[in-house]
């Protein structure tokens, strides 16, 4: 497989993952927005530009006035942003067009499908009314990607750099939420039982549809320990860390298993994984939980970085 | 024009010709209506899949698509036969030519061909001079263009030894007529056409360079990227050969050979199918600025460590004026009589030829030797008295720059238009594969109609479309 | 005549190489004039990917650089065996046709002050042309005077007509370009050069050869007045220097590091050439 190949399927499915999230983000924002006063929903706003890393270039194209339509609709399609929704699925297309051969015609067909859905939903300003609708076709088209891709790809190398790249996208975007999020999560500010805070715990799982799934374990009770262990700790959980970090070394051990050799990558993922699987919750409060999530998103980047190095996905 | 046309299906008493035989019977044992259905069904289904492959940009995705019908071009097995016999005695003719040019260039010295079509023509490729391509074979991939104007009267039009495409159409038109009409093909034998791609992998791995060790060479299609308007056939004729797909930024000289950089490493490639043109291959040899070839690729294709498909230099025998030649080069080298006719052709550099040219522009043709695509031509009678006068004048500036041939009355062939069927003129691009193992010649080709009534132009970027072309089983 | 020639080229690269190739045209061949007695190209910073035989029948060697280094020292060095044979190289070798080498190259386009310099030499050129290449020796040698520093590797015939002055690859051009005129064909040669009391030279020489029915390819050295003799060795040969060129490299460059002040490519020759006395 050429390493540009590689390149592009890993980006390919990267750029879907992150399409997908984004909405994901959008929709526990809004959700949120429509529940505060207008100050609290600017900073709602604010914070979702925050995780999405787009505050410096929503600033720069709009000023200090955050709000949602706004913001949503920057997110989403504004051209002067090139990390809009629409810009990155039209880079997974460019990507799939480039590793044609690398992928089968249904994978192709729904990438394709999906660009050209979203091309014509997003082609004019998206109104509150249409937002639901908007976010809907996102993560429908997504989950179609990930069907014909689980349904038709050959088990070989392009189905193992497809899935590395989804699952360290998504790693990535949970570190992110907790990132920017970690306060609420806090043990020491947790006023206990407040609605506000019940609120705030919930729209996280929103953020990465894990709110139902929570409750059930759970049984409805919510707090803080228990939602940030089951987002960094609970393998159960297809958008925890531990679950992606699960898939990375089964992914990465299946590539080294066809290419007979492993590369410096798999340490570092390996010790990735190993520093996941054998921590506890009360640890990671204990050595702090941004610290540890800052950690985490440094570790996972240096990873990706790896990755790209050791298969030669540019000279 | 039309009205005298040699019509493939009726002849002018209307019976229908033996070829289509079994196609009426069976067109006719349908209901009403149901090419219509089917009309509407093909645009639908080719759209769908040739949205995979003809979607360049959102702004340009619907010109894209070069509109298909689905009334097929027959051809029977005794004709096919002889053309295929003329082919492969010009695809012979024109192999033997091109290694001539490159080494003593006896046919110049034996006073056949004249210098002056080689001296400052850009095709010719000094780089090319003394070096012989693994199996001797110039021409991995030619095609035919072939004209009709009678039942037996077959004409060749040009010669593509360049870079020939569409052969993805060919394919992809077959696969739409058999998903429309699956009963026909179990009526009507056709022979088979979609082992091209594994054809063209053997007859590439045929021509592995001396370097090549193993058992398996390595083919890998080499394309501009993405962005080019032929990429779909690039991906799809990689992705059915399971050949790798790579750009110049994938390929580097390395241990003496051009290897592509994998996952694994990097990999010497024995066999390229470039779809990159001559002067963009090697930034070293040519065009310096090109980021599209490789850096030293001609110097290993010298020194026997990688065969290049087809051969740099090969776009000299597209030349129209050495085109007019061809039924001497034919001769010279085959020592038989041209089977397939040139379309008879007036070269403007001699005085005679340029007279008569300028006294019946409006009744001919005329090409640039050096165009291709339909572009820089006049099409005498249907231009303007002001067109042919402007066309007249840069024909007098430079006799030398063009060919004139006269306005053929091209066979038709019915297509489907709302009206019921409807005859239109067509040529056949027959594709042909060279190798040391010998030459294979895909029963069919790419058959191009005009779908404007009465236009002779078949172009597809001039409002042409394409048809599934069949050769009958005996 | 037994000459050692040891010729070495050291490219210094702005920044670390990250791919390049160069194209080498080193390699003297035994002919008409001289023997090849022994013959050797190292390198440091690349290494040898092929060798072959181009178009103009010239040994070509393609070296690559070592991704990463920050220089390249090319170092081509040998014996060869020559012999006076006034100038003449013999025979049209090889493939391409004679037509090619009367042809126009960008170096050596024909303009006007390339058709002044060949006035009046038109008959004698169809007469005898072996004196007219002499004559049009000693034009040349008089329109562009032998001085370094006015023109460069990418100076034109006219050019050099225009500044008056050249080195021996001007000269060298100049000639082919009237000859060309004159409807002579005419080649460009790069080569060495023993030169009487100097061993350490600066570069490589360059010179001419014209074509002449019955005697074949000859040499005219403008720079130095003659017809290249046993002091010769001749390199390679093509229209102009271009295809002739000793070097020609394809280089990418990493950026230099931040900070460091900007440095463009430099290139150090050394040549020596010696005549060898038997022992």
């Amino acid at each position: 497989m050429l390493g540009r190949s590689a390149n592009g399927t890993f980006w390919l499915f990267r750029y879907l993952e992150r399409a997908e999230n984004t909405a994901r983000l959008i929709e526990a924002g809004f959700r949120m927005a429509l529940t505060r006063d207008s100050g609290a929903a600017s900073e709602e706003w604010r914070s979702v530009l925050i995780t999405l890393g787009l505050h410096h270039a929503y600033a720069a194209r709009h000023g200090e006035d955050v709000t949602g339509a706004q913001v949503f609709n920057f997110v989403l399609r504004d051209r002067d942003n090139p990390a809009s929704v629409l810009a990155m699925i039209e880079t997974a297309r460019t990507n799939a067009r480039a590793v044609r051969t690398g992928i089968t015609r249904e994978v192709w067909e729904a990438v394709n499908e999906s660009w050209m859905k979203l091309r014509e939903i997003l082609a004019r300003p998206v109104a509150e009314t249409r937002l639901r609708d908007v976010l809907d076709a996102v993560r429908r088209q997504a989950i179609q990607v990930r069907g014909a891709m689980e349904g038709t790809m050959l088990r070989n190398e392009n189905y193992y750099f497809a899935n590395i790249g989804t699952f360290a996208e998504r790693a990535d975007n949970t570190a992110r939420i907790l990132d920017v999020k970690y306060y609420v999560l806090l043990p020491s500010l947790a006023a206990v039982g407040t609605s506000l805070d019940n609120v705030q715990w919930e729209n996280v799982l929103r953020s990465v549809a894990g709110e139902r799934a929570y409750r059930w374990l759970n049984a409805g009770q919510m707090d803080p320990r228990g939602i940030a262990s089951f987002l960094i700790l609970d393998e159960r959980f297809p958008r925890s860390l531990a679950f992606c970090y699960a898939q990375l070394l089964s992914n990465l051990s299946l590539l080294a298993r066809e290419y007979g050799f492993e590369t410096e990558a798999h340490a570092i993922q390996r010790a990735g994984h190993e520093r996941l699987a054998g921590l506890t919750i009360e640890a990671i409060f204990e050595q702090g939980l941004h610290q540890f999530i800052g950690d985490f998103l440094a570790c996972n980047h240096q990873l990706a970085q790896q990755i790209q190095r050791d298969y030669r996905f540019v000279e | 024009m039309t009205e005298t046309a040699y019509d493939e299906m009726l002849a002018p008493d209307g019976t229908v010709r033996p070829a289509y035989d079994g196609y009426r019977q069976w067109l006719d044992a349908q209901p009403p209506g149901l090419l219509k259905r089917k009309g509407i069904e093909a645009e639908a289904f080719f759209r769908r899949t040739g949205i995979t492959f003809n979607v360049y940009g959102a702004a340009d995705a619907e010109e894209r698509l070069i509109p298909f019908d689905p009334v097929p071009r027959i051809i029977t097995a005794s004709q096919w036969r002889k053309l295929s016999r003329g082919i492969e005695q010009r695809v012979r003719a024109l192999n033997a030519f091109l290694h001539d040019l490159y080494h003593r260039q006896e046919i110049v010295r034996a006073g056949r061909l004249p210098a002056r079509l080689l001296q400052g023509n850009l095709a010719y490729l000094p780089q090319m001079a003394g070096f012989t391509p693994p199996g001797g074979v110039y021409t991995h991939i030619v095609g035919i263009d072939l004209v009709r104007t009678g039942e037996d009267d077959f004409m060749v039009l040009e010669d593509n030894a360049r870079t020939p495409s569409g052969v993805s159409y060919m394919l992809e038109n077959r696969e739409t007529m058999m998903a429309m009409f699956p009963e026909l093909f179990t009526r009507v034998r056709v022979r088979e056409v979609s082992d091209y791609p594994r054809r063209l992998a053997r007859s590439l791995a045929a021509c592995a360079p001396a370097a090549f060790t193993g058992d398996k060479p390595t083919v890998a299609v080499l394309t501009p990227g993405i962005y080019n308007s032929a990429y779909f056939e690039h991906a799809f004729l990689a992705d059915q050969m399971g050949a790798e797909l790579v750009e110049g930024s994938d390929l580097k000289v390395q241990g003496g050979r051009v290897a592509m950089r994998t996952t694994q490493g990097w990999q010497p490639v024995d066999v390229i199918y470039r779809r990159v043109d001559d002067d963009y291959l090697d930034p070293l040899s040519f065009n310096a600025d090109s980021v599209l070839g490789v850096a030293g690729i001609m110097d290993v294709y010298r020194a026997g460590g990688i065969t290049i498909a087809n051969a740099p230099g090969t776009g000299i025998s597209d030349d129209k004026a050495i085109y007019s030649f061809m039924p001497e080069i034919v001769e010279f080298y085959t020592g038989e009589k041209p089977i397939l006719p040139n379309v008879p052709t007036w070269r403007c550099s001699e005085a005679d030829a340029l007279a008569y040219v300028l006294d019946n522009l409006a009744d001919l043709v005329v090409k640039e030797v050096h165009g291709s695509g339909g572009y820089g031509m006049l099409i005498g009678p249907t231009s303007s008295k002001k067109e042919i006068a402007a066309f007249s004048a840069k024909l007098r500036a430079d006799p030398a720059n063009y060919i004139a041939q006269p306005t053929l009355s091209l066979s038709t062939v019915p297509i489907f238009t709302r009206a019921g069927l409807a005859p239109r003129h067509v040529d056949l691009r027959p594709f042909v594969l060279v190798s040391p193992q010998g030459i294979d010649i895909t029963p069919g080709g790419l058959t191009r109609v005009a779908l404007k009534k009465g236009s002779l132009v078949v172009n597809s970027s001039q409002g042409g479309g394409t048809k599934d072309s069949w050769v009958l089983d005996d | 005549m037994r000459l050692a020639i040891e010729h070495a080229t050291t490219y210094r690269f702005s920044g670390p190489i990250r791919q390049g190739q160069q194209r080498l045209r080193l390699t003297p061949v035994s002919s008409a004039g001289q023997s090849v007695i022994a013959w050797d190209i190292a390198c440091e910073g690349a290494q040898i990917e092929v060798g072959y035989d181009d178009e103009y029948t010239n040994r070509v060697t393609l070296v690559g650089l070592t991704p990463g280094t920050p220089a390249v020292t090319i170092r081509a060095h040998g014996v060869v065996e020559t012999r006076d044979e006034s100038g003449v190289t013999g025979r049209h070798a090889g493939y391409l046709p004679l037509w090619h080498f009367s042809r126009d190259t960008a170096l050596t386009a024909r303009g006007t002050k390339v058709a002044a310099l060949v006035g009046g030499l038109e008959n004698g050129a169809a007469r005898d042309p072996l004196a007219t290449l002499h004559t049009l020796t000693e034009r040349v040698r008089a329109a562009v005077v032998y001085a370094q520093g006015h023109t460069d590797v990418a100076t034109t015939a006219e050019a050099a007509l225009t500044a008056g002055r050249g080195v021996c690859q001007d000269q060298a051009h100049v000639f082919i370009a009237g000859a060309r005129a004159l409807g002579i064909p005419a080649r460009y040669v790069s080569g060495y050069m023993l030169i009487d009391g100097r061993e350490q030279q600066d570069a490589g020489h360059g010179w001419a050869e014209g074509f002449v029915d019955g005697l074949g390819w000859i040499g005219f050295d403008v720079a130095n007045a003659i017809c290249p003799d046993d002091r010769y060795v001749r390199v390679a040969c093509g229209r102009d220097y271009r295809d002739a060129a000793p070097v020609k490299s394809m280089t990418y460059v990493l950026p230099a590091p931040t900070g460091s002040a900007p440095v463009g490519d430099t290139l150090v020759t050394t040549l020596v050439v010696q005549r060898l006395t038997p022992a």
